[in-house]
Parts: C-alpha cells; sequence; structure tokens
C-alpha cells in the first residue's frame, strides 16, 4: 500500500484558539506566527471518493500529497482546524500509535516513562499493522522536515497539547471528560486580602440593618401565589385546547399571540393578577393605553415607556433620548407634562445635566406607583376591563384522539429573526413564510 | 523576639514587624467578619416563626406526575452544555462541549442555525428577547454576541460581536430586558453587566471568593437587581445600578450550580453539588426550605420553577430529573431517559413544556403525561381498547386453533 500526503487550503474559516490544560502551552501557541504555505493534514473518510490509485488500511486511508499549495491567509491563526475537536475526529488508537512511533525515532529515549508503557502496549495490540505504523511515521517526519522551522515547532506543540488533552498521562484529570476543575480552596481565585474582607463587613453590616419579614408572612405569600396562578400552569392543569407538545397543534401559540382579535379568558383574567402581569402583556399594555386615554392621563403611560426605553436601550442615544423626554414631559409647559412630586422632579432636572441611563429612575418609579395604585385598580373596575373579559373566549378542548399516539404534522413557524428583518426591510424574504423548515443557514 | 515565619519578610526588624501588623489586622477583619455573620443569622433566625411545609399543611396534596419526554434533539457532536428559549416558547439554542452553538426549533427538532465557536467548552449560551441574536462563551473568557441571519451564505461567525471580556472562564451568560444589556458571570469570580454596542463594561459586581457559576435576573417591577451563585457557597443578590451586594446567602455545603428566582420575584432557588435545592426568601431573609433524599447524593446542576412555582425541576449528575413539591417539600416525579448527566434544564416561557440538555449529546423536551396523570377520566376508553385487543387476540388464536383441529381431523380422514 501507498500513502500521500495531501495539503489543501481550508476555506476561510474563523481561527481557534485552541483550549489547553495549562497555561503555559497557550502562550506559546498564542498568535504571533504569520504561516504561509502550509500543509494541512485531513484525513478521509474511506467512503469519501478518491482516486482509484490508493489501496485503503482497515480504518481510513491517509492520503498525503506532497504538494504545498498557496494559501493566502489574511489573518494570523494559533491551531489548525485539523486539531479541533468540533471535526469530529476521534482520537483513535491508529493515530497515537503513530505519534508515538514520530517521537521515538525523532529521538531515541525521548518518550516519557507512561507513554513507554502506552508504547509497548499498543505494539502489542495493532501488531498486524505496525509496518504501516512506522511507515507513517516515516513519511509524516519526511514531510515535516520540508516544511519551515516555524511551522514545525508550532505544529509539534499543537500535536503535542493535543495528546496531552486526549491521552493524558496518569494521574492527571482528563478534561474532556469531566471538565474543569473546580479550586479546592478558594484563596486561588480572589485574594483574601484585607478589602476583601472590609468588604464582607460592610456587607454584613448593612444587612444586619435591613427590614425582615416574618416567615408566616412570606411564606403564605408562596400559597397564595401558586394557589392563584394555578390554572394558568399547563405543566400542572394542562392548557387549552391542548399542550402543542403533545397534541403537535399549535393552536394555544396562535390563540395566545401578541396581534389576537379577541383574546383567551385566562390571559384576560391574569391581567387583574398584578400591575406587572398587564404591563408585561403587550395586548394589556394598549388596552391599558387606551382605558388612560379615556381618563387623560395617557401621558403617565407614555412616560414610563419612554424611560424603560432609556433604561434598556442602546448607550449611544441615551442623551437624545432623555433630552426628548424633557421636552415631551418635564419641561414646564410641556405638551404630556406628567405630575411628578417637586422634589423628585428637582432632582432629575438636575439630573438630565448629566444625563446617564438611570438618571429617569426615580422618576419613572413615581409615576409607575401612581398608576398602579390610582389607575390600575378604576381600571380592573372598568367597563373596558368587564366587557375584554366577557369577550373572552375559552378554547374547547381537542378531544383526545383514540389513538393518542398518531403524530400530527408540525408546522414550522417563521423564526423571530426573520421577523426583524422583515420589518427592516420592509419586503418579505424570499426563504418564506410557512418554508422556513428548510436547511436553514447551517454553517457548521 | 522577630519572627520571620512569613514568607518574603524582609530582614530588616522594622518592616518585619510590620507585616506582623499588617497579618494581625487581617485575621481580625476575618473573625471580624465571621462574628458579624454569626450575629446576622441570628438575627434572621428570630422573625422566623413557621416553616413552609407547616403553612401547606392546609393545601391540596400534588398526585404523583408522569413526565414524558415529547422531543429528542440530536445533533450535537458531544456533550451539551448549556440551552436557553426564544420568547416564541418554541426555539432553544444549545450550546456544547465540541465548541457548537446550534439553534432549534425544537417543535419540528429542525436545526435553524449553527455557529462554530473557536473555543471548546461553550458553557454559556442565551437567547436575545427579541429572538434575533444569541450570546455565547465559555474558555475563551469572552461572551461574543451573534446576531442570526436566515441568509443560507451567509457566515455567522463573521457578524460576531465580541462583548465580555473576563479573565477566566465564562460560566454564565444573560440578556437584560432588552437585547442592548448582557449580564455575564465568569471563573474569575466576578459579574458583570455590558453594553453590546459599544462592549462598554456598565457595571461590575465583586463580592464573591470564587468562581461565579450561574446567574438570574429578576422579574421584579423595578427590574434592578439579580443574584448569582457561586463556588465559595454563596449566593449572591445584587443591585445592578450601584454594584453593591444586598443580600447573602451562605447555607449550602458545596459549589451552587445554579440559581433561579421563583416566578414572583419574592424569592430564589438553588442547586448545589451537596446534592440538595433550596428555597431562599428575599423579604425573610433566609433559607426557607431545602429539597433533598436520602437517596440523591449527586449534585444539581441546574434548577428551574414551573409557571406557577408550585414545582421545581432539578437536573441532577445522577442522570435524573427530580421534580419537587416547592410548597410541601416533597418529590412528584422522577423522570429517567438520559444516558448521562444532566447538564441544564430550563422551563419554557410560557410554561409548556421543560427542555433539558445532558452529557449525552442530546436535548429533550419533556412534559407531563396527561394521559397517565388523568387515568381515571380516560379509564373508560383504555379498558375498551384493552379488551377489544383482547377480544381480537383471543378470536384469531381460537381460530387458528380450531382451523389446525380442522386440518389435522382432514388429514386422519385422509389417512
Amino acid at each position: 500500500m501507498f500513502i500521500f500526503f495531501l495539503a489543501a487550503c481550508e476555506k476561510h474559516r474563523p481561527l481557534p484558539l485552541f483550549t489547553k490544560p495549562s497555561s503555559s502551552l497557550h502562550h506559546r501557541l498564542s498568535p504571533c506566527l504569520p504561516l504561509s504555505p502550509l500543509a494541512h493534514f485531513l484525513i478521509l473518510h474511506p467512503s469519501a471518493s478518491l482516486p482509484a490509485a490508493t489501496l485503503s488500511p482497515p480504518h481510513r486511508t491517509i492520503n498525503l500529497r506532497q504538494k504545498h499549495r498557496k494559501v493566502s491567509l489574511g489573518f494570523f491563526f494559533s491551531q489548525t482546524p485539523y486539531f479541533w475537536t468540533s471535526t469530529r475526529w476521534p482520537a483513535s488508537e491508529l493515530d497515537y500509535a503513530i505519534y508515538l512511533a514520530k517521537k521515538n525515532i525523532r529521538k531515541q529515549g525521548e518518550l516519557m516513562e507512561y507513554e513507554k508503557e502506552r508504547y509497548s502496549v499498543l505494539h502489542k495490540r495493532i501488531n498486524h499493522t505496525w509496518d504501516f505504523v512506522v511507515m507513517q511515521a516515516r513519511e509524516q517526519l519526511r514531510a515535516s522536515k520540508q516544511r519551515r522551522k516555524a511551522d514545525r515547532i508550532v505544529l509539534e506543540c499543537q500535536e503535542q497539547a493535543y495528546w496531552l488533552i486526549n491521552r493524558p498521562p496518569p494521574g492527571v484529570h482528563n478534561v474532556l471528560d469531566v471538565g474543569l476543575e473546580r479550586p479546592n480552596n478558594f484563596s486561588a481565585r480572589v485574594t483574601l486580602n484585607s478589602d476583601y474582607y472590609k468588604n464582607e463587613i460592610e456587607t454584613s453590616r448593612r444587612a444586619l440593618g435591613r427590614n425582615r419579614v416574618k416567615s408566616s408572612i412570606c411564606l403564605e405569600g408562596f400559597v397564595k401565589y401558586s394557589e392563584q396562578y394555578l390554572n394558568h400552569d399547563p405543566i400542572m392543569q394542562g392548557c387549552l385546547p391542548s399542550n402543542p407538545w403533545i397534541s403537535d397543534d399549535t393552536a394555544h401559540w396562535t390563540m395566545n399571540a401578541d396581534m389576537v382579535p379577541t383574546p383567551t379568558r385566562l390571559r384576560v383574567e391574569r391581567w387583574s393578577f398584578s400591575f406587572m402581569e398587564l404591563l408585561e402583556d403587550s395586548m394589556g399594555r394598549r388596552e391599558f393605553m387606551t382605558y388612560l386615554e379615556k381618563e387623560f392621563s395617557a401621558e403617565n403611560l407614555c412616560f414610563w415607556q419612554a424611560c424603560e426605553d432609556v433604561r434598556h436601550g442602546e448607550s449611544s442615544r441615551i442623551v437624545e433620548k432623555v433630552e426628548d423626554i424633557y421636552k415631551n414631559f418635564l419641561a414646564p409647559g410641556a405638551a404630556r407634562w406628567v405630575n411628578i412630586d417637586s422634589k423628585t422632579m428637582d432632582k432629575t432636572l438636575e439630573g438630565i445635566r448629566h444625563p446617564h441611563r438611570f438618571v429617569m429612575d426615580d422618576a419613572q418609579m413615581h409615576i409607575y406607583f401612581l398608576m398602579k395604585k390610582d389607575s390600575y385598580p378604576r381600571y380592573l373596575k372598568s367597563d373596558l376591563y368587564k366587557n375584554m373579559l366577557a369577550k373572552a373566549i375559552v378554547p374547547q378542548e381537542t378531544k383526545k384522539s383514540v389513538f393518542p399516539f398518531m403524530r400530527r404534522q408540525r408546522h414550522s413557524s417563521p423564526s423571530p429573526a426573520q421577523a426583524a428583518t422583515q420589518a427592516e426591510d420592509g419586503q418579505a424574504k424570499g426563504a418564506g413564510q410557512a418554508g422556513t423548515n428548510s436547511a436553514g443557514g447551517s454553517n457548521a | 523576639v522577630l519572627n520571620f515565619k512569613y514568607r518574603g519578610s524582609p530582614l530588616i526588624p522594622e518592616m518585619a514587624t510590620q507585616e506582623v501588623q499588617l497579618n494581625e489586622t487581617l485575621a481580625h477583619l476575618k473573625t471580624e467578619s465571621e462574628t458579624l455573620k454569626s450575629k446576622l443569622e441570628e438575627e434572621r433566625a428570630k422573625l422566623h416563626d413557621v416553616e413552609l411545609h407547616q403553612v401547606a399543611e392546609k393545601v391540596e396534596g400534588l398526585g404523583q406526575f408522569v413526565m414524558k419526554t415529547r422531543r429528542t434533539l440530536k445533533g450535537h457532536g458531544n456533550k451539551v452544555l448549556c440551552m436557553d428559549w426564544c420568547k416564541d416558547k418554541r426555539r432553544i439554542v444549545s450550546s456544547s462541549q465540541d465548541g457548537k452553538v446550534i439553534v432549534w426549533d425544537a417543535f419540528t427538532t429542525n436545526k435553524e442555525h449553527a455557529v462554530t465557536m473557536p473555543c471548546t467548552w461553550v458553557m454559556a449560551c442565551a437567547y436575545a428577547p427579541s429572538g434575533c441574536a444569541v450570546a455565547c462563551g465559555g474558555l475563551d473568557n469572552k461572551c461574543s454576541v451573534y446576531p442570526l441571519s436566515l441568509d443560507k451564505n451567509e457566515n455567522l461567525a463573521a457578524k460576531k460581536k465580541s462583548v465580555a471580556m473576563h479573565t477566566n472562564y465564562l460560566s454564565a451568560c444573560s440578556f437584560t430586558n432588552s437585547d442592548m444589556q448582557i449580564l455575564t458571570s465568569s471563573g474569575d469570580g466576578t459579574c458583570a453587566l455590558w453594553d453590546v454596542e459599544s462592549g462598554q463594561l456598565l457595571q461590575s459586581f465583586h463580592g464573591h471568593a470564587a468562581d461565579v457559576l450561574c446567574l438570574d435576573l429578576a422579574p421584579s417591577e423595578t427590574g434592578n437587581t439579580f443574584v448569582s451563585g457561586g463556588c465559595d457557597k454563596k449566593a449572591n443578590v445584587w443591585d445592578m445600578r450601584s454594584g453593591q451586594c444586598i443580600q447573602s446567602f451562605e447555607t449550602h455545603e458545596s459549589d451552587i450550580n445554579s440559581v433561579r428566582y421563583y416566578p414572583s420575584g419574592d424569592a430564589f432557588a438553588s442547586g448545589s453539588d451537596d446534592a440538595t435545592c433550596r428555597l431562599y426568601d428575599l423579604r425573610a431573609d433566609r433559607e426557607v426550605a431545602i429539597y433533598s433524599k436520602e437517596s440523591i447524593i449527586f449534585g444539581v446542576s441546574s434548577v428551574d420553577f414551573s409557571l406557577s412555582g408550585r414545582l421545581l425541576f432539578g437536573g441532577y449528575n445522577d442522570y435524573t430529573i427530580n421534580v419537587w413539591d416547592v410548597l410541601k417539600g416533597t418529590r412528584v416525579s422522577i423522570l429517567f431517559g438520559h444516558e448521562n448527566r444532566v447538564s441544564t434544564l430550563r422551563v419554557s416561557p410560557d410554561g409548556t413544556a421543560f427542555s433539558t440538555g445532558s452529557w449525552d449529546h442530546t436535548l429533550r423536551v419533556c412534559d407531563d403525561c396527561y394521559f397517565l396523570s388523568n387515568l381515571t377520566t380516560l379509564q373508560p376508553r383504555v379498558t375498551f381498547l384493552v379488551t377489544s385487543c383482547n377480544v381480537c387476540c383471543f378470536s384469531l388464536f381460537f381460530f387458528f386453533l380450531s382451523d389446525l383441529g380442522l386440518r389435522m381431523r382432514t388429514q386422519r380422514m385422509k389417512w
């Protein structure tokens, strides 16, 4: 049998940082070498179509063709994709034997104790292909000699690191199987110096001064909460018309979508549980806004929404957003002036001079609690809410089929990412509505 | 007599005494800190007048739940380390040890996107609230945000944005209420809040003495706090705005692997390597429940609540998932199915199912098996099915026998 060397140039791929058990290796492998014509090893699966002249050994064909193709690498890298774990190349015994043989040939007696043992064990085990192993080792060594010294050293390091991970020396923690070693004594991570203890003391002092609530009250709270939400918990009580994961029917999700003409009864009931529930549901928020408009206090909700935007939005637009808020809500004589107490108003106006993300927090909280104490209870008693509750649908439970194990066809849904890009471009993307279950942008 | 036993102590006598003084001050601080902590525990115990299971006595008990796997997501080549749900209630992002991050439509089990990270052990991944991006990170000490594009030809990795930078591995990440900010926790003992757009550090949180392994954002009205758990057995509650630690709980006996808020935001649960899950109440400022059993000796890797907060799901390192009744403290179900340890568990945003990821390379979406749990209502149908099957089988059997008998008789007659 004969062996070739295949040097293929990898397609443009993000370059990996090879992760290591020890940090010293990492520094050696850090991106500092621009490498041009580079030979990549490529292990071809026996089933891949090869030129007819190869004979494959039992496991695989290693094709090595001594031809360096010019690879224009516009980037530095520290690990060839060959050694990536994600290429799913399990480190086999044969390859380990080749590596050890190479090491042996290169420098007699360079093998460590445990490596010598493993070498002899492997020699016994795969004696039948030992010629192949030695020949491969010799070929690889010869090919490596043809490379530039820098490249050779880097590849040798990478190979050594690879085998350190996949065949760890005895007694060393196998990183791949068990994961990262957690430090036993925690002084390894954070220095327990006087600053740390001072911090701890301060935290404890502050905690001592906290107001605590009696356990009985808090625990009653849990009981009440669970009871209130029991009917809304699909895992405990099931959901109408049916749980999509069980019946393969997405009716439950379509009925509870954001833009739906009539909401379900459970959903409308949930708005009465707490003010936060009402605001979190976009439909609930809209209904509340309609109500506030009738009461001529819609500016409160608008102000609250604008403050949320400042708190969670892009850093770069904070200044302009705060200015907008001031113009619309806080400036004297503003179109939608909000009623905040004078202390908070003064503090906020002071803060607006140097706007930052949290500058509107106090005002926002004031308006939030105002709405919660005043407008929210009135909304729940209003006709608007009562009508909504009466109109709300209670979906019929889908009859359980006699053969519950017959599977229905599962339809895919448009990805939220698609919805966002559609909104951006203002045109329907080619991927289409119901057809997003195509192979998708798989970039493996 | 001068003491030279301290490492690096100089030979100059005055400086040696200084160092002795410093070390004494450190010891002094340490004892002061410990005294304060025990005083705090005493204060906390004063207002503890009743246990949770006592309060829950009047609550109706839950029957046995039977959980069933509804979907199995296969496609990762190695251990699944982390997962997160999308707000659309059906999509999932998951990351694994081999560096792959996959976005699935769990309902159809199709893979929609796949990204190959340059590092192995991607221990943290999160879905953006808008559903347009995912964040992930691990041993590369960074958290990177990938905007999800539906263009098949587009290389997702090309648009990657490096947001967070720690000095040790990234253990958990989470978007706050919008796509613009990310909260991360790291093995370097700190948590940090980052601005996605600029990559700037907005706030850092120091206070853990060892690796921080998990974090969760509070669903509270003011939305300003989060809890983190670490290898120093502490669970800390932080104020995102000031960076201060508001509350700290230290009752676990080993590393805390996972923390999750109770749906109301008044409490949180934690799962730890000491094989227990514990519930901490924030208003009472103490631990209020322990969920453990003598037969469970393997650590908990992740916890989550059902929508009503009545059930607590825990993924364990003994390949099982235990479901606890939060109020009564008893176990209501145990789910088998994974062939290696369960590394991550999350309940879907609308509570219809929960998903688990495991070291056996798969993710599973599981649910309550109403068919079996509600056997009483379906009993007539079940018995009908069973009896009809039996009748068919027996009748076939009898026909066969009689046929055979007939044949034999005809045979005999022939003879």
